[in-house]
């Protein structure tokens, strides 16, 4: 009994006396003929109705377990619910593969993956559990990089000094074109959509103030700090989240190693030193943009552009930007890497602690602009 | 001679980039043989299996699987002879987000017309061919390595395929679920008849499962053995392949005194 290449299954429905009906099957039975026979066969008995089904397997070359699925299928199906069944004629070979099908039938819906309880009480339970659970952690988390910070700096020897530069030129020097062309655009619609409303006052030359006043206290920090979330945020949650899934991070420790005094701590202060100058960058590019729209559209000199946002900012602007983008810094690094730390499972972890990440970080700069601005309202 | 020999391979020369992996190699394997590739770390084990497998292509020779050649086919060749071949990954390559049961079922839903009730049927048909009966609603993180094996396995023969790959299949198990493995492999080559092909150096699993052996060398990247195992061990002229065998015999030795 071998498999031909040009495998084909044909069928045969004959009626005799009193509602019996002789099924023959002629040819191969494999996964390419039963696939395409299975409905019609079905379709045709479903038609007949028989009370007594004879199937003749006497035609048939070959026979694996899907024809006994056919087989089988056939003998469950509803039509025949009170009907008699009957093979005949099946080869040795054919009657083994039908006594390894069993006298089982089991064509439930396969089940699908998912939660076990559908309880509103339960699930609350569960949901409020897993709150205090990640509560826990993250209080955990935040406690022991604030002990590994403190230990650093009493010993600052036992920092990952080249890590810490590699971190600082991927999350910063790799991010400078980005950060440049977004802030630069930037400047430019602002200027561009300021001077629609000023030029009707005659008041250009305020476009300099406006532009550099936002950018520099305000929309310098946030948009570097959202894009840095987006590159590095997501990349550390990833890159950690790897590690904590294949077992790296637990080598880590039994090496002896504090996981987060080799991991965290060197993206921290990676985030820290750059994120500030990224910010630098951002603004002096959106002015630059800024004087590119001044000077072409609005009938400004680069020098008066230049004078007028140097007369409007305060250096206390530059230190309220600054002090912002500290604090982003802190939180982009250390929720990037909280989120790695706390994935469980496969390939789907990953994904899901990046987008976590990325969600959280731009979330909770959002929230700590609106506190900034609005200590800066008591100030 | 297609009809005899499924998988042919000659004259196979594959480098990456300068250096020089796979060197010349001929071989062939019969309708329905065990057949073991096996060789040091290094020797080019898994990059002949990724040839094999169309993953790669080599720099020069055939690699003839059924009747083409998917060293030199086009895409729909490919596809075509894909649908022919079935593999078992070393780390078992399961879905982590499906269940067993739909990790199972996934080639049956592409690749057949079939109802969902009776895919479902087939799904739990395959399953207890494994031996894993209970298990189909279970994600692969909530079993263990050997029930990983199996259910990569039960995948792998989910459209009764005429070869099937196997990357170290009992590697990282414990001796007796690697035991229950082979038994798995010999049992379904002898009832269903399927070809297959392992790549593996656990030495007791090539004694317990092979019929033909042919070993790569990381050296000379050339095929310095070919034959049963026992040949191999007792009347190989290479010393090389001998010590290969060697470390089967000191175990051996080993129990024996203990037993005695």
């Amino acid at each position: 009994m071998r498999r031909k290449d040009s495998s084909q299954c044909t069928y045969q429905l004959n009626p005799g006396t009193d509602g019996r009906w002789t099924l023959r099957l002629f040819g191969t039975l494999d996964v390419n003929t039963v696939s395409e026979t299975l409905r019609p066969v079905t379709a045709a008995i479903v038609k007949s109705k028989p009370v007594f089904l004879q199937v003749d397997l006497s035609g048939v070359t070959y026979m694996d377990d899907y024809g006994a699925l056919l087989i089988s299928e056939l003998r469950h199906s509803p039509a025949l619910r009170d009907a008699r069944f009957e093979i005949e004629n099946a080869s040795a070979a054919a009657a083994e593969t039908l006594k390894r099908l069993g006298p089982e039938h089991d064509n439930r819906p396969l089940p699908a993956p998912g939660r076990k309880s559908m309880n509103i009480v339960a699930e609350l339970g569960d949901a409020t559990i897993g709150a205090m659970i990640g509560l826990k952690f993250f209080v955990a988390f935040i406690g022991s990089v604030f002990l590994s910070t403190v230990g650093v700096i009493k010993k600052p020897n036992t920092l990952r000094f080249d890590d810490t530069i590699g971190h600082m030129k991927t999350t910063g020097v790799d991010a400078v074109p980005v950060v440049a062309l977004i802030s630069f655009l930037l400047g430019m619609i602002m200027a561009f959509m300021s001077s629609l409303q000023l030029t009707q006052f005659g008041a250009n030359i305020y476009v300099a103030s406006l532009v550099a006043v936002a950018m520099v206290s305000e929309l310098g920090p946030i948009m570097t700090a959202i894009v840095v979330a987006g590159r590095s945020g997501s990349a550390y949650a990833a890159e950690i989240s790897t590690m904590k899934i294949s077992e790296e991070i637990d080598a880590l420790s039994v090496m002896g190693f504090d996981p987060i005094l080799f991991l965290v701590i060197p993206r921290i202060i990676a985030a820290v030193v750059v994120i500030p100058l990224l910010t630098i960058f951002s603004s002096f590019f959106a002015i630059s943009g800024g004087m590119l729209i001044g000077v072409t559209m609005l009938d400004l000199t680069t020098a008066s552009y230049f004078q007028q946002t140097i007369n409007t900012l305060k250096l206390f602007e530059m230190f309220w930007g600054l002090s912002k983008s500290l604090v982003f810094a802190v939180i982009i690094a250390s929720v990037g890497c909280l989120r790695g730390f706390q994935a469980k499972g496969g390939a789907a972890a990953v994904g899901n602690a990046a987008t976590s990440a990325v969600v959280t970080c731009i979330f909770l700069i959002i929230l700590f602009d609106s506190l900034f601005a609005v200590m800066r309202s008591y100030w | 001679m297609i009809e005899n020999t499924p998988v042919d391979v000659g004259h196979l020369t594959v480098r990456y980039g300068d250096e020089l992996i796979l060197d010349d190699l001929s071989f062939s394997v019969k309708k329905g043989e065990i057949f073991i590739i096996l060789g040091g770390s290094g020797s080019g084990k898994s990059t002949l299996l990724r040839h094999m497998l169309g993953l790669e292509r080599p720099e020069s020779g055939r690699i003839i699987i059924g009747d083409t050649d998917i060293a030199e086919c086009s895409e729909k060749e490919y596809a075509e002879t894909l649908k022919k071949i079935g593999v078992l990954f070393q780390s078992s390559a399961l879905l982590g987000s499906m269940t067993i049961a739909e990790n199972v079922a996934l080639p049956i839903i592409e690749h057949t017309a079939l109802p969902t009730r009776a895919v479902a049927e087939m799904v739990r048909m395959k399953l207890a061919l494994v031996g894993l009966k209970d298990y189909e609603h279970y994600l692969p993180s909530e079993i263990s390595g050997g029930m990983k094996k199996r259910a990569g396995l039960a995948r792998a023969l989910a459209l009764n395929p005429e070869i099937l790959f196997l990357d170290e299949p009992s590697a990282g198990l414990d001796p007796i679920t690697a035991e229950e493995i082979d038994d798995l492999i010999l049992d379904i080559n002898r009832r269903i008849g399927t070809t297959m092909i392992i790549v593996t150096h656990e030495l007791a699993s090539i004694f317990a499962v092979a019929r033909r052996v042919i070993m790569l060398d990381k050296t000379s990247k050339k095929i310095i053995a070919e034959g049963t195992p026992r040949d191999l061990k007792d009347s190989s002229p290479n010393p090389r392949v001998r010590r290969f065998f060697s470390r089967y015999d000191r175990t051996e030795r080993k129990t024996e005194i203990k037993t005695a």
